[in-house]
C-alpha cells in the first residue's frame, strides 16, 4: 500500500489557493499528487472538515463526470488524512491561455465546447462549482478535460445549475474581459446544444434571477 | 502626477459621505492630507437602518458637521475647490440627502462638483492610509463584501456575497439575540468581544462557491442553533465569526493566488475586527503579500474618503454636471473607470 509521506518539494508543480499539485512518478506513470493544504487561518475542526469533505467528493464526480461524457483525470488513489489525491496528469493547455491566444473561431469552438461539457455534467445531476477557464485543459489530441472538482456537488437544482453557469460568466467578465460576451453567447450555444432549448431557457433564466439577487444590480426590483 | 504638484497649495476638496447611516464630512488636500473628517451617524431605537428616517438625520445634523469639518481643517468655504460627493452605492434617500448638500455648495460656491463611487472610495482611502499601491481588496461592510482587484482601467471584482453582506449577517444575528449597539460599541463589536468567550465550535454551513459566497444560509442557521437553547451564546456568535471569517478569507486567498498581486489590504466597517485581520495577515503572508488594514477611523463610511476620491478624480478630469448628479443606488464598483491609476505592471 502506498503513503504519500514522502512528496519531494522540489516537484511542486503548482500551488494553488487550496491546494498544492505535485508532478512525480508514480508506478511508472506521470501523474500529479494533489495535496489540499491545513489552513492555519481556520479553526482546525473546520479546517480538517472542510479539508477531508473535499478529498472524498472531489474524485466521486470526476468519476461521475466520466460517465457522464466529461473528460477528467484518472483517479488512481485517495488518502483522506492527509487529504491527498493521486490522479492522472494531463499533458495540454489551459483553456484560460487557449482563449487570450486564439483567433474568433478557434476561441467560439472552444466556448461552445465548454457549454456543451457543461450541460453535459448538468444533466447528470453534477455541479463542478469552480467553472473557470484555468480549470479546463484542452490536451494534445484535442480532448477537453474538466479538472479540479474541489468544490463540486451533486445536485440536480436549477439553483445550482444557474449558480454553475453564473460562475463561469464571471470568471470570463474577469479574465477574458476583452471578448467575454462574444465567449459567453458560445458557452450558450453549446449549453443549449445538449440541454435542449426549454431546459435551456430555464437555467439562463435562474441566471438572471441570480444575478438580480446580487448588491448593486441595474435591474434587480424588490 | 507633476500637474498636483503645482497646485497643491491652496487646493481643497471636501467630500460628503451619506450612503447609509452614517453622514460624514471630510477636507483633503490635492496631495492627500487629510485635513478633516467628522461625521455623525443615525442611531435606530430598534431595528436596523430605516432610509426615511437616516435620511432626516443627515438633513438635521448636516448643517452642523459641515461646520465642524470646516472648523477643524482650517478652511474658509471659498478656499474650497472642488465638491465631492458619494454618488452611490447606497440608499436612496440617504444618498439624496447628501447629493442635494453637495449640489448646493457647488452651486453657491461656483465650484466643480465630483460624483464618487463608494466603493472606489474604500479602497482609496484604504490604499492612502497604509500605503498599498495594487492591492488585492476585502471591502467588508454593512452593505457590501467583495474582493476587488485592479486590472485594465477599473477595479475588477473577484469574488462577492451572493446575497447579504459580512456586516449585515452580523448585525442581524446579534439583533436577533437582543444586542443592542450603541455609539462607539456597534453590534459588529459587541459579537467579537462574545466571540472571544467561545471555546465550542458549532457546526454551521461553509459556503464558498467558486470565487463568490453566501452568508444568508449561515445567518439562519446561526439563529436557529442558538434559538434550541443547547448552545452557549458566547459558542454562537465564535462558531458564526470563525465560519464567516473563513469564508471571506478563502475567497480573498483565491484572488490573491489568482492575480499574483502582493499586497492585500481590508476595508469597510468589519475591517475593525481582530480576528478577521489576524485571518488575512496569515494568508498574506503565505504568498509574500504585505497585509494592510484601514485605520478604524477610515474603514467605517466617513467624509474624508469621499474627499479624497474626490481629489483624484477631479485631478484627472473627471466632474459632474448637476443635471447628471442623481444618485445610483445600485452603482457596481467594476462599472468606474479609475483613470487615475496607471497601468500597473
Amino acid at each position: 500500500m502506498d503513503t504519500i509521506d514522502k512528496i519531494d518539494e522540489k516537484t511542486l508543480f503548482k500551488k494553488g489557493a487550496e491546494a498544492s499539485l505535485y508532478l512525480a512518478d508514480w508506478h511508472e506513470r506521470k501523474v500529479i499528487i494533489k495535496v489540499r493544504i491545513p489552513k492555519k487561518y481556520r479553526p482546525e475542526a473546520l479546517d480538517v472538515q472542510i479539508r477531508s469533505y473535499r478529498t472524498v467528493h472531489e474524485p466521486q464526480l470526476m468519476h461521475e463526470a466520466k460517465v457522464a461524457g466529461v473528460a477528467t483525470p484518472l483517479i488512481y488513489m485517495v488518502n483522506v488524512p492527509q487529504a491527498a489525491i493521486i490522479m492522472e496528469y494531463v499533458e495540454g493547455q489551459q483553456i484560460k491561455q487557449l482563449l487570450n491566444a486564439a483567433g474568433k473561431h478557434e476561441r467560439q469552438g472552444l466556448c461552445v465546447r465548454i457549454g456543451e461539457s457543461t450541460a453535459r455534467l448538468h444533466q447528470n445531476g453534477l455541479i463542478h462549482g469552480d467553472l473557470t477557464t484555468s480549470n479546463m485543459i484542452l490536451n494534445p489530441e484535442g480532448k477537453l478535460f474538466f479538472v479540479d472538482f474541489g468544490l463540486g456537488e451533486k445536485n440536480i437544482e436549477l439553483e445550482a445549475q444557474g449558480v454553475d453557469l453564473h460562475l463561469l460568466k464571471r470568471a470570463l467578465q474577469s479574465t477574458h474581459y476583452q471578448f467575454w460576451e462574444e465567449c459567453f453567447q458560445s458557452v450558450l450555444c453549446g449549453y443549449t446544444s445538449i440541454l435542449g432549448i426549454e431546459k435551456a431557457e430555464k437555467v439562463y433564466e435562474k441566471i438572471r434571477e441570480i444575478e438580480r439577487r446580487g448588491r448593486y444590480v441595474e435591474e434587480r426590483r424588490q | 502626477m507633476k500637474t498636483a504638484k503645482k497646485t497643491c497649495l491652496g487646493s481643497y476638496c471636501l467630500g460628503i459621505e451619506s450612503s447609509a447611516d452614517d453622514f460624514g464630512v471630510g477636507v483633503s488636500t490635492f496631495d492627500g492630507e487629510i485635513l478633516a473628517n467628522k461625521s455623525d451617524s443615525y442611531i435606530p431605537l430598534e431595528g436596523g437602518i430605516h432610509p426615511r428616517e437616516a435620511a432626516r438625520h443627515h438633513a438635521e445634523v448636516a448643517d452642523k458637521v459641515l461646520g465642524e469639518a470646516l472648523l477643524k481643517a482650517g478652511v474658509k468655504p471659498r478656499e474650497l475647490s472642488v465638491i465631492a460627493f458619494s454618488q452611490g452605492p447606497g440608499l436612496g434617500p440617504s444618498l439624496r440627502t447628501g447629493a442635494t448638500v453637495a449640489r448646493a455648495l457647488a452651486s453657491y460656491l461656483n465650484i466643480p462638483l465630483v460624483g464618487v463611487n463608494h466603493s472606489v472610495a474604500h479602497i482609496e482611502i484604504g490604499k492612502l492610509k497604509t500605503g498599498a499601491s495594487d492591492p488585492v481588496t476585502l471591502y467588508a461592510s454593512g452593505g457590501n463584501t467583495m474582493v476587488t482587484a485592479f486590472d485594465s482601467g477599473r477595479y475588477r471584482v473577484f469574488g462577492e456575497t451572493l446575497d447579504i453582506a459580512l456586516g449585515n449577517c452580523l448585525d442581524v444575528f446579534g439583533r436577533s439575540t437582543g444586542l443592542k449597539g450603541r455609539k462607539g460599541l456597534p453590534v459588529g463589536a459587541a459579537i467579537e468581544q462574545l466571540a472571544l468567550k467561545g471555546t465550542k465550535l458549532v457546526s454551521l454551513p461553509y459556503v464558498v462557491k467558486g470565487m463568490d459566497l453566501s452568508l444568508s444560509g449561515l445567518l439562519t442557521a446561526a439563529t436557529v442553533a442558538l434559538q434550541k437553547g443547547v448552545c452557549r451564546l458566547e459558542d454562537v456568535c465564535y462558531s458564526l465569526q470563525e465560519n464567516a471569517f473563513s469564508m471571506v478569507t478563502e475567497v480573498t486567498e483565491r484572488a490573491l493566488a489568482h492575480t499574483e498581486k502582493k499586497e492585500v489590504l481590508l476595508t469597510g466597517g468589519v475591517a475593525a475586527n481582530k480576528r478577521l485581520q489576524s485571518m488575512l495577515a496569515i494568508i498574506a503572508k503565505e504568498h509574500d503579500a504585505k497585509f494592510n488594514v484601514v485605520p478604524l477611523e477610515f474603514a467605517t463610511d466617513n467624509g474624508a474618503m469621499i474627499a479624497w476620491t474626490g481629489v483624484l478624480a477631479f485631478r484627472h478630469g473627471l466632474v459632474t454636471p448637476v443635471d447628471e448628479s442623481f444618485v445610483k443606488l445600485r452603482w457596481r464598483v467594476d462599472k468606474v473607470d479609475v483613470p487615475w491609476i496607471q497601468s500597473i505592471r
